[in-house]
């Protein structure tokens, strides 16, 4: 269990990393927190003949927030975004998200662009990409950055569309508009385990505290996250005594998971119908204290 | 094969350390091998089980899964660092001793120093926060119980040294 050789590079500017990347073309991959990347490099799964360490970047160690949402950048840690405050005004259901991935001690080193690219159909992460529609942003030598968005971002298992030679060097997390709120839930068979099911939840609710629009966004039941309208369960319902259970039935019927080691295909739908309910039942509380508070 | 070695810089334990490593050398490796600090222990290579957990910068992470180059300059605390000021047993090691938090041994290195950099942060914690705390340690033989309770002793060690300062 010990990685294979590779050549090593340390690059002190963006403009540097890119001129890299480009050299080594498909020989060449982005180490930033090393936490998905460095097990499969240990358990001799991936032997890259390059190694470019984005982790000297600092230009890109931030996370602005604005009124258009939450912009994090390549550098950004996992731990850093989970407890920024304006995120967490901004796009609440990324801090609830991100306590779900693995452990502190992971958390203190991965990255959330990272996580990102590194595409893991158990991951929390894209999910809420697609959940919120954000976008990536990607860079590469002598073209102009490219943005590409969550729907087109996420193309199969562990399967992004970063092409080889591009960076990427944010990604940009949508605020939900005004009257909303978020949750995420997630079954796990010990905390901080991968997902059997995990499912995000955003839902918009009108002046009279209705729900007016919902979607979900589910993990570990497809190759990629699966985005699920739930508007047409719950439209114009109460949003403390809406029909719950008929948004979880259309999570499930939405799903197609496969069995695996860990869970039957059955009960994986079956999950995601229960944690659909109850994250949309969350989501729903949130947006109406949301509301109040504004009041 | 002849691999490029790259000089490296680490601060580990407070004294400045000069290496010189192949950019595939586990930091965790460097412990051991390069430097002689066998207190970091190596269960699973891939981040799982948390014995291998040091300080970087004072926070906790796996060294299996950082390279030594990559964390260039930075400040390591090991398990052997984790000692009173003194010399002897550190609060946390102390209340492991205390509360029969070990058996074998192996997964103790990466709890002690998890423990160690937590509770700087949470200082008064309950059992419930101190289970959590150490969610990301695997021990395969002594079991949680005694793990809990020495986490929670430690707190107890470390607020009677300040409250006697
Ligand atoms: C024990 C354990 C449990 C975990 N549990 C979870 C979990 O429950 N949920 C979860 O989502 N994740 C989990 N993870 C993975 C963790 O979230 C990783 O941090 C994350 O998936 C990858 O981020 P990273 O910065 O470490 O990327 P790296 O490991 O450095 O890279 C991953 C991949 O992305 C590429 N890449 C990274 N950054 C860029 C960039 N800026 N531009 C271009 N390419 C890039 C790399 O080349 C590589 O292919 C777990 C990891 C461990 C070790
Ligand atoms: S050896 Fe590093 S986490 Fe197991
Ligand atoms: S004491 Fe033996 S594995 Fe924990």
């Amino acid at each position: 269990m010990k990685p294979p050789v590779f050549e090593y590079h340390r690059p002190g500017s963006v403009a540097e990393a890119l001129d890299v990347l480009a050299q080594t073309g498909h020989d060449g991959k982005v180490l930033a927190g090393g936490q998905s990347l460095v097990p499969l490099l240990n358990m001799r799964l991936a032997a890259p003949a390059h190694l470019v360490d984005v982790n000297w970047l600092g230009e890109l160690d931030q996370v602005p927030c604005d009124a258009g949402g939450v912009r994090v950048g390549a550098l950004a840690r996992h731990a850093r975004v989970e407890h920024d405050p304006g995120a967490a005004e901004a796009v609440p259901l990324l801090g609830q998200a991100i306590g779900d991935i693995a452990h502190t001690t992971v958390r203190n080193r991965g990255t959330v662009v990272g996580s990102l690219v590194h595409a893991d159909p158990a991951a929390e992460l894209p999910a809420v990409l697609v959940l919120l529609g954000g976008t990536m942003e990607l860079a590469s030598a002598g073209n102009r950055p490219r943005r590409v968005a969550a729907a087109d971002f996420f193309v199969g298992p562990l399967e992004s569309a970063l092409r080889p030679g591009e960076l990427a060097t944010a990604a940009h997390f949508p605020r939900p508009p005004a009257g909303s709120g978020s949750a995420w839930v997630e079954l796990a068979r010990r905390h901080g385990d991968y997902a059997v099911c995990g499912v995000g939840v955003l839902v918009a609710l009108d002046q009279g505290l209705r729900v007016s629009s919902a979607r979900a966004a589910l993990i570990s039941v497809g190759p990629v996250p699966v985005p699920v309208d739930l508007t047409d369960a719950l439209a114009g319902q109460p949003h403390d005594a809406a029909d719950w259970a008929a948004a979880g039935r259309l999570a499930a019927a939405a799903v197609d998971p496969e069995d695996d080691i860990h869970a039957s295909a059955a009960y994986r739908r079956h999950l995601a119908g229960v944690l659909t309910a109850r994250a949309a039942r969350s989501a729903a509380a949130a947006a109406a204290s949301r509301l109040e508070a504004s009041a | 094969m002849n691999e490029v070695l790259h000089e490296t810089h680490l601060v580990v334990n407070g004294v400045p350390r000069t290496v010189s490593v192949p950019a595939r050398r586990l930091l965790s490796d460097c412990l051991r091998h390069d430097l002689g600090l066998t207190g970091t222990h190596v269960g699973c290579e891939h981040g799982v089980c948390g014995a291998c957990t040091v300080l970087v910068d004072g926070r906790p992470m796996r060294s299996c899964l950082l390279f030594a180059v990559g964390v260039e300059g930075a400040e390591i605390t090991t398990v052997e660092g984790c000692r009173a000021a003194g010399g002897g047993l550190g609060p946390v090691q102390q209340a492991f001793q205390d509360c029969h938090g070990l058996q074998c041994g192996f997964c103790t290195p990466g709890f002690v120093t998890t423990i160690t950099a937590w509770l700087a942060e949470h200082p008064d914690p309950t059992e419930e926060q101190a289970r959590q705390a150490i969610g990301g340690n695997l021990c395969r033989c002594t079991g949680y119980q005694n793990i809990v309770a020495s986490v929670l002793r430690a707190a107890e060690l470390i607020r009677e040294q300040e409250a006697a300062r």
